[in-house]
């Protein structure tokens, strides 16, 4: 499998190697006792969540439909806010502070933590204004600085060179792929410190996925990553950490290499071996 | 499938049903005669249909056709001066009709009903669809729909009896000389004419009558934006104002304006409501507080009075023809403005 090639880094020694890291790793976003509800009456969407986004990794969120990863990214950056009646209970901890706090400035924290969507959503304007228009809303730069970020944003997705020329046309007529790295562009033009993915590239060709994934590898370097996917070979090959979520629970959380060649739950061996899912 | 025809099927769960009768040769005999009965109701049906589809455009010809020949006596009397000519004098031996001042009247008082309607219609929108809690949603939403409900000689007797003395006491007597003396736009406000009655007071009365359809317009398209391109803004950082305004804003502004030209269109040929406040003077409107006429009103004012086949008379149909071509331009413009739906 490749994914001893793409993350030479990770442990294989179970135990072993699962504390080593969590002990390296310091950790930028931390979840605790995290409890969700999409409406009061309804079940919980997550139950007692537990775990850490560790500093500048990849984390993969994995398990089948419903399970509730998209939802715990949802809280993350308090997407779920917008909807009345969606509760988040708990404590999710960035530098100290518990975002969940609802005196929290969320446009703030939204700026810190990105987001990019399963379907690239391109907004109706120019590249260069998709760009810009983020930085806009949270910084003031002249128009040689604004020039110097969107380029660097577009250099650092990997879209550069494919947009160049073409900055001040609409981003609609970009490819689907394009688009999403775009989208991403867009996200990390801002400067987060933490991008979340939900499922980035289910709506993509092969060709385009694995240049996002490439994109993630290399994204690394500066941000804290959280990926969804239900693509598990994706997970292999991105993830540092994956955490598997089964009925809104977080079953297990171990580098990405034990996961998926020693999951100690039996029900993580099920669903990697595509027994159920 | 063809294998199956002749031979008899494996299981048949026919039995459980015997109570219905003898099912089998039934069915073939009812199935002959509902076929051709069948047949002919739909030729009828079809036929219906073509003939109420063919009566619109019949009718629809038939009213141009009306108008047009009514009004050409007047066409051919006074030729294109008509259009630009004031006049408005039907004494004998000095007979004189010119369509400008009703014109004008209509298309000024339509323009400012829209400049005061569109704001709010956009509030209203806007809370409805971003702001409003759940529960606020609905019986606003139907409030608007009653709205625009209410019949416009209701909306004219309420104008006259209310708005009319409030744009009089307390606009124009309350601030007429302070707007006056705003300096370049302050002719706008500089009136002799203190009756109330006014362009401003009729497009008042439009406006709050169009607000119902530009508001449920606007929060319809509003809400049919996807989600996800909302929640990428706000994943920005983006407020709610800067959501809308960024993204909710571009997305819809075909169906936007789209909306605001129906709106329009009915404010050209609103009737009643406007002859009750407009004043249905023949004067150039140089204010918004001036007394004015429209299209509208000028013929239902002066239809009654006006002999058959008067060149009187063939001027008011001139007028109807013009307000026609003017309100199927702007229907053509909406229509156009609307034709490209969103892509999501």
């Amino acid at each position: 499998m490749s994914m001893t090639e793409t993350n030479p880094a990770s442990g294989f020694g179970g135990v072993q190697a699962r504390s080593e890291a969590a002990v390296s790793q310091q950790a930028r976003v931390s979840v605790r006792n995290l409890d969700f509800y999409y409406a009061a009456g309804l079940p919980k969407a997550l139950k007692g969540i537990n775990f850490d986004l560790p500093e500048r990794q990849v984390t993969g969120m994995i398990g089948p439909s419903g399970c509730g990863k998209s939802t715990l990214l949802r809280v993350l950056n308090r997407m779920f806010s917008l909807y009345p009646g969606q509760r988040a209970e708990g404590e999710v901890l960035m530098d100290g502070h518990n975002i969940l706090d609802p005196k929290l400035d969320v446009n703030e924290l939204r700026s810190r933590i990105g987001m990019v969507f399963q379907k690239p959503t391109p907004f109706p304007m120019t590249i260069w204004e998709n760009i810009a228009f983020g930085i806009r809303l949270h910084e003031k730069l002249n128009k040689a600085d604004m020039a110097a970020r969107i380029e660097w944003a577009l250099t650092r997705a990997a879209i550069w060179g494919e947009v160049k020329d073409r900055l001040h046309t609409s981003a609609m007529g970009l490819s689907g792929g394009q688009q999403q790295r775009l989208c991403i562009a867009r996200t990390i033009a801002v400067r987060p410190e933490v991008i979340l993915l939900d499922e980035p590239t289910s709506a993509l060709d092969p060709i385009s996925t694995l240049k996002i994934e490439e994109l993630i590898d290399e994204l690394k370097r500066d941000f804290t990553i959280a990926i969804v996917t239900h693509n598990m070979q994706q997970a292999a090959r991105c993830a540092d950490q994956v955490a598997f979520f089964y009925l809104g629970e977080l079953i297990e959380v171990a580098p990405a290499a034990q996961l998926f060649t020693a999951p100690k739950h039996p029900r993580t061996q099920d669903y990697i071996t595509g027994r159920f899912g | 499938m063809e294998d199956d025809s002749g031979a008899p099927p494996p299981y048949s769960p026919l039995p459980e049903f015997s109570e219905k009768g003898p099912r089998v040769s039934a069915t073939t005999s009812d199935q002959v005669i509902r076929r051709s009965s069948g047949a002919t109701g739909d030729l009828v049906f079809a036929w219906l249909c073509k003939g109420a589809g063919l009566l619109v455009l019949l009718l629809l010809g038939g009213i141009i056709l009306t108008l047009f020949l009514g009004g050409l006596p007047a066409f051919r009397h006074f030729g294109l001066h008509f259009l630009v000519s004031t006049d408005w004098n039907p004494v004998e031996g000095r007979e004189s009709y010119g369509a400008a001042v009703a014109v004008a009247g209509t298309i000024l008082s339509s323009l400012l009903a829209i400049l005061l309607a569109v704001p709010l219609a956009f509030g209203i929108a806007f809370f409805l669809t971003e702001l409003a809690p759940q529960w606020l949603r609905r019986p606003v939403g139907i409030a608007i729909e009653l709205l625009a409900a209410v019949p416009s000689i209701i909306f004219g007797m309420w104008g006259l009896f209310v708005l009319v003395p409030f744009v009089q006491q307390k606009i124009q007597f309350a601030f007429g000389e302070e707007l006056a003396a705003i300096p370049l736009i302050g002719f706008l406000f500089e009136s002799s004419n203190y009756a109330g009655t006014s362009i401003f007071a009729a497009a008042l009365v439009i406006a709050i009558m169009i607000i119902p359809f530009i508001a449920a317009t606007m929060r319809d398209v509003f809400e049919q934006v996807p989600a996800v391109f909302k929640e990428s803004a706000y994943g920005l950082g983006a407020t709610r104002w800067e959501v809308v305004r960024s993204v909710v804003l571009p997305y819809t502004r075909t169906s936007v304006v789209g909306g605001i030209m129906l709106g329009l269109g009915r404010a050209l040929g609103e009737t009643m409501a406007v002859t009750f406040v407009i004043g249905n003077a023949n004067r150039m409107a140089g204010s918004i507080f001036d007394a004015t006429t429209t299209i509208a009103s000028v013929v239902a004012m002066e239809f009654p009075e006006s002999l058959a086949g008067s060149l009187k008379q063939s001027s008011l149909f001139a007028l109807g023809f013009i307000l026609f071509v003017i309100s199927f331009i702007v229907l053509a413009i909406s229509r156009w403005l609307l034709r490209s739906r969103l892509k999501a």
